[in-house]
């Protein structure tokens, strides 16, 4: 195809110099670098914006922190930095709390997680690793990304008018969130609004990607679980953001045009009746809301499931166990995960017969997900492991996965939930799954595929510098919060509880966790420096420096565009490692059987 | 460098990339009309007093706006169906048409919504209103969403006729999936805001 592409625009310019080095790249560097239609730069753009997201997020954390453990002391160093009406004199004003509070969730989740695991390794590895020369709508996913920008763009702006970012909390609950006179809070909405189309086009894209541009001889059992995962991920986007977006359209009505679809009759704000239409449901919302919200629990870890199973298989050097479990198993988790979302509401009253259900329901989807963690670690059995950086957070991810599964059982159960809600119990238990289960297999996948990005690879010593600090300040940050949270010490609040008396015998951990959440932001200094130190010095490789099986390792280390130099052709499963009887111990998918 | 499939369905699925990406942008449509319905539903359940919806709506006028759009969807098949005949001008003339559905169907909106405004009625007035403007308001810029593509098929996009006639079908019958979408969703959403 390339060839005939070359043939037919040479043709009229012979004469030009350098005609020949130009032909498909003569894309300047706007076309090629920002608003490409190649889906590893895309791929990139998701990934670097993504992290600068993390990042930003993780440092609202951090501010978060001090307020936490030194309620009402001025913040140093940067606390005069942060303006009268957020902080005057250094110490945090709640309603900057709040909108701290409120934009940390939105941003680790809609603008950090989400698009480093879907967009940036949706969109770099799942064409390779089914032999594709491209996504199947390039430009959509070029838009897609661009929309994801506009959203962040909003969401950051939101802090700097007047007012503020968004304090209604990352689930932005009506009638609070209707009556935050804040344009901020609106602004969230919009901001939303951008994310939610983001992920709907690239849903589509890579639904139809996956199943019209597999290689040949590469059918849906021999898909890496990694293309699995991403691919029941994107259902999973496709059929529930739509009904949040409904939801976030009817908000912002209620914001903007004065409706009350989510306003109750006779709302008493200070003191005075709100005036307006009334009769609307708040719990209404509640449902929308969670209808997106559960499904998208499952958005943020199946794809490190997919990373983790990678990395696993390639590093105990054998198949995966159960591959064929997993996969039934993921379909089913995604199937049951439109079914369970009004587990997060035990106590708005809805009555016991809907309760039941959604914990029937809940216990039901925590089965395929033992299924997968117990099929990872029964792949470790009788492995020959190499503990290289990425398979030190792969590993890492399973008990911390494994913790922050459990501890959720308790919150499905009705009976126990009554007393665990909105405690730092669900705080602990959810950070558990995303930031040492989810973000350690991000980091797992950034340093495996790292290679395959830019030709280098990452430097082992600093990644396990960067490893070990973060496995244990991350304990020491959420392990406590269990703590707190099982004694009774509400979230959300602005003064980490020394106003109450109850859990004075406890309020010392908030110390303990705020100097381990600084002490993990200075354990990413060595992954950042790692990140670009890498790109110029790192050591160079080729094509497949991780002895791996999967399509992706078959082409040229970065990829050109169009990817492969060849179309490959699947001639096998995607773990075929150690296969008995043959000379390496590995079978790549790309190579005929062996003679 | 060719995206596979773009323009050949493939073996195997039997299907276009755009085609399968068409219907799986309707099926989040489905997904965000259907959230949208069911407030409605839980609304309209929910309350105490639901205002009497016939003293805001023109039935007449949205009556003639469900023909309009049927009529519309119709030429869409005429449209798709000339090229599937290989006559290229007569495609023109019922893309054109189509177009003029989408306008006549708009013009009537407008009217619909100034005589609204002209009483006073907001959708802050109450929660049938709210829910009236906010359904049929998305469902307007579907209709807009609809005609600016059916435009680019009858005008730019057309060119594609000339060096790749099969594309450029493919193309014109996922637009017109997407027209009939539309169309479906003012079928449902007539009954249920100006009948029931």
């Amino acid at each position: 195809m390339e060839e005939r592409d070359q043939a037919g625009s040479a043709k009229p310019e012979p004469l030009e110099p350098g005609a020949e080095e130009h032909h498909e790249h003569e894309l300047g560097f706007w076309r090629s670098y920002v608003f490409s239609t190649d889906h590893k730069v895309i791929g990139v753009q998701y990934s670097v914006t993504g992290l600068v997201f993390l990042l930003f997020g993780f440092c609202l954390m951090m501010l978060m922190r001090w307020q936490l453990a030194y309620s009402e002391q001025p913040i140093p160093l940067i606390g005069g930095l942060l303006g009268d009406s957020r902080a005057p004199g250094g110490v945090m004003l709640p309603d900057f709390y709040n909108q701290l509070g409120a934009m940390h969730g939105t941003i680790m989740v809609f603008l950090g997680v989400v698009p480093l695991a879907v967009g940036g390794f949706g969109n770099f590895v799942l064409p390779l690793q089914i032999g594709a020369p491209d996504m199947a709508f390039p430009k959509i996913n070029m838009l897609s990304y661009w929309s994801l920008f506009l959203g962040g763009v909003t969401m950051f702006a939101s802090f700097f008018v007047p007012g503020g970012a968004a304090q209604a909390g990352w689930t932005s609950y009506p009638p609070l969130a209707g009556i935050t006179p804040t344009w901020g809070q609106t602004m969230w909405l919009v901001g939303m609004i951008f994310l939610i189309t983001s992920s709907l086009l690239g849903s589509i894209n890579f639904l139809v990607t996956t199943v019209q541009l597999r290689a040949k001889g590469l059918t849906f059992m021999r898909l890496p679980f990694f293309v699995w995962a991403q691919f029941v991920t994107a259902f999973l986007l496709l059929l529930a953001f739509p009904p949040l977006e409904a939801a976030g359209v009817l908000q912002l009505m209620d914001r903007l045009a004065g409706t009350s679809f989510f306003m109750p009759s006779g709302l008493v704000v200070s003191g005075e009746v709100l005036q307006g239409a009334g009769g609307g449901s708040p719990l209404l919302w509640q449902h929308l809301f969670w209808f997106l919200a559960h499904p998208e629990v499952y958005v943020l870890i199946l794809p490190a499931m997919g990373i983790v199973a990678e990395v696993i298989a390639n590093n105990t050097r054998k198949p995966l166990w159960g591959y064929k479990t997993m996969v039934y198993s993921i379909i089913f988790l995604a199937f049951m995960s439109f079914i369970v979302w009004a587990h997060h509401m035990f106590m708005t009253g809805m009555g016991t017969t809907i309760a039941a259900f959604f914990q029937t329901t809940t216990m039901i989807i925590s089965i395929p997900s033992v299924i997968i963690l117990t099929a990872l670690l029964l792949s470790l059995w009788g492995g020959s492991i190499r503990f290289n950086t990425p398979m030190l957070f792969a590993l890492a991810f399973l008990p911390m996965f494994g913790i922050g599964g459990l501890t959720g059982l308790p919150l499905g159960l009705t009976a126990t939930d009554i007393y665990l809600h909105d405690t730092y119990y669900v705080i602990g238990h959810f950070h558990y799954v995303v930031a040492p289960g989810t973000i350690f297999a991000l980091f797992a996948g950034i340093y495996y595929w790292y290679p395959k990005v830019t030709g280098r690879r990452m430097n082992e010593f600093l990644g396990k510098l960067h490893f070990w600090p973060s496995f244990i300040f991350m304990n020491f940050i959420f392990m406590p919060m269990l703590i707190q949270g099982l004694a009774g010490v509400n979230r959300r609040l602005w003064d980490g509880g020394v106003t109450y008396d109850f859990p004075e015998s406890i309020l010392g951990l908030n110390k303990v966790m705020s100097h381990s959440a600084w002490g993990l932001g200075l354990a990413q200094i060595p992954f950042v420096i790692n990140l670009f130190w890498s790109l110029r010095k790192g050591a160079k490789v080729t094509e497949n420096p991780w002895d791996a099986t999967t399509l992706e390792w078959s082409a040229p280390s970065p990829p050109p565009h169009g990817n492969f130099v060849t179309p490959p052709i699947a001639y096998r499963g995607p773990y075929e490692y150690s296969v008995p009887g043959t000379k390496k111990d590995f079978q790549p998918q790309s190579q005929p059987a062996e003679a | 460098m060719q995206i596979p499939y773009a323009e050949a369905a493939r073996p195997d699925t039997g299907l276009t990339n755009g085609k399968m990406g068409t219907w799986l942008f309707l099926a989040s449509e489905v997904m965000l009309f259907g959230a949208l319905f069911a407030t409605y539903i839980i609304l309209r359940t929910g309350s105490t007093e639901w205002p009497d919806w016939r003293t805001f709506l023109n039935v007449p006028l949205a009556f003639t706006n469900t023909l309009v759009l049927i009529a519309s969807s119709v030429t869409m098949v005429m449209a798709w169906a000339s090229l599937m005949r290989d006559r290229f001008s007569m495609f023109r003339v019922y893309m054109g048409l189509t177009f003029l559905g989408g306008v006549i169907f708009l013009i009537i909106k407008y009217f619909e919504y100034s005589a609204k405004f002209h009483h006073d009625y907001f959708p802050s007035t109450n929660n049938f209103l709210a829910v009236y403007f906010t359904l049929t308001g998305l469902h307007a810029l579907h209709v807009i969403g609809g005609m600016a593509v059916n435009a680019y098929m009858w005008g730019p996009g057309s060119k594609l006729w000339k060096s790749n006639p099969t594309w450029f079908t493919h193309r014109v019958e996922n637009a017109g999936l997407f027209w009939h979408f539309v169309d479906l969703v003012w079928i449902f959403l007539f009954p249920i805001l100006y009948l029931l």
